[in-house]
């Protein structure tokens, strides 16, 4: 069902202009504290009968994203003074200093056929006097959101230096009914929260999913069998399986980075330690054996490492050991208790859930525990999933006796948004770019 | 039977009744006169009732039916299927234990009985983790119900977490009832 009839390819820069004494724009997103970039985003021009309304959904779409990432500041049109009528030639440079806007997307919208639209799209550095970046996709007329994603990742990436984040999915847990007779079911949504749909029909309790690295399938706790197993799910098809046989409950499951590993939970006599499951062989390996409990792992990105959450001490604390199970060291030592650390896909940073006097947090520290920050905070804040370029965080926020919904925060802390969901909403997990 | 002995009871109550009536000295009924009306009434003066002459008859007994023994109703009535913790605890507390050996005699005198014990947490913690807590306290309740001789292979455990409070409210009463061990019967009961 995913149609992934994407193709991009660069414009040759048709007009490469000396630069005038302007330094390139480019956005540090690593300050705590930053000034939006002023982005001017035009209705795209249409070509062709069916171009409509797509030439002016798209810029929309683009414009909503690029607003979300709380580093940019679309201006408003009606404050446009160049109309372009070809998006080929340069713009007056003049007509947007005057409005101070610092980039401008202009694009064209071409109806390929009844089934299909081109999409040209150029980025203008306002100050700097040229192209910063131009690229044409072509995809069928009903994927055209992914198209204007498609295009907030190359603005974000042109501008930032990063990889972009905004084609891509969060599967997370749909909620509905009172709290003591919750329905829980898996959805899928877009990363703007565009096209949710559910997964499975809803009469088993469904729990944490988390996604494949790399591919479009995730593995979840469900209670289909009358306890907590974890299920592997192929989100294209919809095709599901129980993973293993094992005596005892299976749960928190986390990816390899390969993707060829889960790790999870295995609950045994009430004693919760952590295996990885070589999804080839199908064998089952313990990396832990502590009597406390061991749970919610979580991979470096390199596959070398493991994060875990573990009261072996006592109380709540972070652990890290390697993928084979050896060398456990604790690296969480400030107050209150940690629990759920996911390992950010840059390598560097540890996010966690922390509580602390009655409430609770997400928080960010180095991969050896140094540097603990505290992101957010409120009754209950859990359970954090990185984007894929490890900028940004959704997690779990349920209010004292409220609805929990899905939240995003910047790893700086900034930008701090709830996250467009149907209903109340939990357990997120960020997946991959799509190609 | 249950009926029967149900009536026995009841009629031992209404016998009960009677005979704290019977210890009062017999008296006639009388009928009190309204105050005179001149009279001003004193402001600390208790109401005067107004009776008419009584008349004893006996009351059939109510048509409520117990639970039938062996039954999930009585397990529950006779014995209690919760045992309740302490904030991040697993270790039983003597009135757990109480708890637990009045259902471990329930279970002995009725050897068909299979039971799955659910563990559950209050809604202040993650989800892995209260779904790890939650193990340990079916375990805990399981390990005592084994100590009192109650076959294994008798006894499932499952951890719900905080994904089925009985209890939906965010207060202190509330987490104190969500943090529990619930002991189910499956089978084997004379429902």
């Amino acid at each position: 069902m995913l149609r992934i009839l994407i193709t991009a390819c660069l414009f040759a820069a048709a007009f490469v202009m000396a630069v005038v004494g302007h330094a390139q724009i480019s956005i540090d997103i690593t300050k705590s504290e930053i000034d939006p970039t002023r982005i001017a985003i035009p209705e795209f021009i249409g070509q062709g009968a069916g171009a409509s309304p797509y030439n002016v959904d798209i810029p929309n779409v683009i414009s909503a994203d690029l607003e979300r990432s709380g580093l940019f500041e679309p201006l408003d049109r009606a404050a446009f003074i160049e109309t372009q009528s070809t998006i080929d030639y340069e713009p007056t440079w003049q007509s947007w200093r005057v409005i101070n806007a610092e980039v401008l997307v202009s694009g064209r919208v071409i109806e390929q056929d009844e089934m299909t639209i081109t999409v040209e799209y150029r980025l203008w550095d306002i100050y700097g006097n040229r192209q910063l970046d131009a690229a044409r996709l072509r995809t069928p007329k009903d994927n055209w959101r992914r198209i204007a994603h498609k295009i907030s990742d190359r603005i974000y990436t042109a501008l930032t230096g990063e990889a972009g984040y905004f084609d891509s999915r969060i599967v997370y847990v749909a909620e509905d009914g009172p709290k003591t007779q919750r329905r829980k079911r898996l959805s899928i949504m877009d990363q703007d929260g565009a096209n949710q749909v559910y997964l499975v029909s809803g009469s088993d309790l469904v729990l944490t999913p988390r996604f494949h690295p790399s591919e479009q399938r995730i593995a979840f706790l469900s209670y289909e069998t009358g306890r907590p197993d974890v299920f592997l799910m192929d989100i294209t098809t919809g095709n599901r399986e129980r993973l293993g046989r094992f005596d005892g409950m299976t749960t928190s499951p986390q990816f390899s980075p390969d993707g060829d590993t889960l790790l999870m939970t295995r609950i045994i006599n009430g004693d919760s330690d952590i295996f990885s499951y070589d999804l080839s062989s199908r064998k089952l390996t313990a990396l832990t054996r502590s009597s406390g409990i061991d749970t919610s792992p979580s991979y470096s990105p390199d596959g070398r490492n493991i994060v875990f959450n573990s009261s072996r001490g006592g109380s709540r604390q972070l652990y890290v050991m390697s993928a084979a199970g050896r060398n456990v060291k604790r690296i969480s030592f400030g107050s209150g208790q940690y629990t759920a650390p996911a390992w950010s896909p840059r390598g560097d940073k540890i996010a966690f859930t922390k509580s602390e006097g009655g409430r609770f947090h997400i928080g960010v520290m180095n991969a050896d525990g140094s540097n603990e920050k505290l992101l957010t905070s409120s009754y209950l804040d859990e359970g954090p999933t990185w984007s894929p370029n490890g900028r940004v965080l959704l997690f779990s926020r349920e209010p004292r006796g409220g609805q929990s919904g899905i939240y995003s925060v910047d790893l700086t802390g900034r930008n701090l948004r709830r996250v467009a969901t149907l209903g109340a909403a939990s357990d997120p997990a960020w997946g991959p770019t799509l190609k | 039977m249950s009926l029967k002995k149900l009536s026995i009871v009841t009629l031992a109550g209404v016998a009960m009744t009677l005979g704290a009536c019977a210890t009062k000295p017999k008296e006639k009924i009388q009928t009190v006169q309204r105050p005179v009306q001149s009279e001003a009434p004193r402001s600390t003066a208790p109401p005067i009732m107004e009776t008419g002459p009584m008349q004893e008859t006996q009351i059939a007994p109510p048509l409520m039916q117990g639970p039938i023994p062996g039954s999930i109703q009585d397990f529950v009535e006779r014995a209690g299927d919760r045992v309740f913790f302490g904030y991040d605890q697993d270790t039983l507390s003597p009135q757990a234990m109480q708890v637990l050996r009045a259902q471990a005699s329930w279970l002995q005198n009725y050897p068909g009985a299979v039971i799955i014990i659910g563990g559950h947490a209050d809604e202040r913690g993650t989800r892995e983790y209260n779904l790890a807590l939650g193990a340990r306290r079916a375990e805990a309740v399981k390990s005592f119900l084994v100590g009192q001789s109650i076959a294994p292979n008798r006894m499932s455990t499952v951890s719900y977490g905080k994904e089925r409070p009985i209890d939906g409210r965010s207060t202190e009463e509330a987490w104190a009832l969500n943090r529990n061990g619930h002991t189910a019967i499956v089978s084997g009961t004379n429902s």
